[in-house]
């Protein structure tokens, strides 16, 4: 009994070790290609999700599939899209960490956030 | 003498009759009743209704020389084409139809906004197209739908361009002074309608050295008072600009974006919010925003509508009456 269990440890802990590091090389690699896309949709006059949260780099896409015209302006004058009729798209793409406060400047009770967040790519 | 407020929930608190001029027949005032439970309201404050609008077919109503009557339309949407109403067309043609069978014919008319859906340029000029065929000149504001280009400097080159600022302006008819106030400029996030400091400057000296006599009528496209903030139905900013009007016997607040007709009375003051021509909202907090309210087709066209004002010279209220296209 006592055998097995060393013998388990001796070969469990490697393979760990050889999981861990594939985990990681797996992380690098998708920090160096595209991000996984992140987006928010309009509805029913609506931000979806209200707040966000994304690595830097990434871009955000708001979709409007409300049956009136929105926006996505920024609280700072970061950015800001055209109208968005139903179904336009708009995309930002966040290259600084931060708090992005921003609302439809029609309908101007609508209000979201994204929370960039800086990427730290030797792990926490 | 009593502000008595004739609403659809009151529909049977009443109204003095006015025996020196022209009668109110009591067809026109039963009208009167079952309209006040579709949204047509008659109004009386610190005088006499006259409510010429309602008069059975065929009698001969007159304002008189020193009346005047004209046509409040609102959120004509131009462009807009989802199922709550795929002919925004059809419907403002309907709206002029009934402006030109009106028995009191209006002098002018007042768009308060949400003229264009998307402010694109062929889609005011539809609307120009089309409202043409009353043969009135048509005073407007724009609202949020119109001035998406450019910070709005499209609505201005086309409705404002004598105007200072974002285009509020002022003008005198029949000795009623009629201000046209713009809301939808800068709004700040989590806000509602916005005034703004210059305007409010411009308004407080507009009518500084007016007769306190003078008749008022205020038109802006979003609501001068709190109807639902959490809908952004209201206006940050319009104490202050309803302070400057105390001093007046008589003022009326015209606006639009709630697309449903609504009614408040408060002391002097006259509030009312006018039907779309395009397609109606719900009722406030009755829905899960204030989007486009989708009907059954056979029932849009009782949700949709104008407004006819008329007010007589020495009478303190204007009378409003709220008019369905369906009803013709």
């Amino acid at each position: 009994m006592k055998t097995v269990f060393h013998f388990a440890k001796l070969v469990i802990i490697p393979v760990a070790m050889l999981a861990f590091v594939v985990l990681q090389s797996m992380q690098s690699t998708a920090t160096d290609s595209e991000l996984p896309a992140a987006e928010v949709r309009i509805d029913n006059f609506t931000f979806g999700p209200e707040t966000l949260t994304v690595p830097v780099d990434s871009t955000v896409t708001w979709l409007n599939r409300d049956d009136v015209p929105h926006t996505v302006a920024s609280t700072d004058g970061v950015f800001r899209s055209k109208a968005l009729d139903t179904d336009d798209k708009y995309s930002y793409t966040f290259t600084k960490a931060g708090t992005y406060e921003y609302f439809c400047s029609i309908h101007p009770k609508m209000v979201g956030k994204i929370i960039v967040q800086a990427n730290s790519q030797h792990g926490r | 003498m009593a502000n008595e407020k004739l609403t659809a929930t009151n529909p049977s608190g009443f109204i003095e009759h006015d025996h020196n001029h022209d009668e109110i027949d009591r067809r026109g005032f039963l009208k009167c009743m079952a309209w006040a439970g579709t949204g047509a309201v008659c109004l009386v404050q610190g005088g006499v209704l006259k409510s010429f609008a309602l008069r059975s077919h065929g009698s001969h109503t007159k304002v008189g020389a020193s009346g005047l009557s004209f046509v409040q339309i609102s959120d004509s949407h131009m462009g807009f084409n989802k199922p709550a109403n795929p002919d925004v067309i059809g419907t403002l043609k309907a709206a002029v139809d009934k402006i030109n069978a009106l028995p009191q014919k209006p002098e002018f008319l007042l768009h308060t906004g949400d003229i264009t859906h998307l402010s694109k340029p062929e889609e005011f000029d539809n609307v120009d197209q089309i409202l043409k065929a009353t043969g009135k000149e048509i005073f407007c504001v724009p609202g949020e739908h119109d001035v998406l280009n450019a910070d709005g400097a499209s609505f201005r080159a086309r409705y404002a361009r004598q105007s200072p600022g974002h285009g509020w302006h002022s003008f005198d008819h029949s000795g009623v002074h009629f201000i046209g106030l713009v809301n939808v400029m800068n709004l700040k996030a989590g806000g509602l309608g916005n005034l703004g400091q210059a305007q409010l400057e411009w308004l407080a000296k507009d009518v500084k050295h007016r007769k306190h006599s003078t008749p008022i009528v205020v038109f802006a496209h979003i609501p001068l008072w709190s109807v639902y903030p959490q809908w952004g139905w209201g206006t940050d900013d319009s104490a202050q600009a309803l302070s400057y009007l105390k001093k007046f016997g008589s003022v009326t607040v015209l606006n639009g974006h709630v697309h449903q007709t609504m009614q408040k009375v408060e002391g002097n003051v006259t509030f009312h919010t006018a039907f779309s021509t395009a397609f109606p909202q719900s009722a406030p907090g009755s829905a899960e925003g204030p989007g486009p309210m989708k009907v059954p087709a056979e029932q849009l066209r009782h949700v949709l509508g104008i407004s006819d004002v008329n007010f007589v010279q020495g009478r303190h209220a204007l009378a409003l009456t709220d008019s369905p296209l369906a009803d013709m």
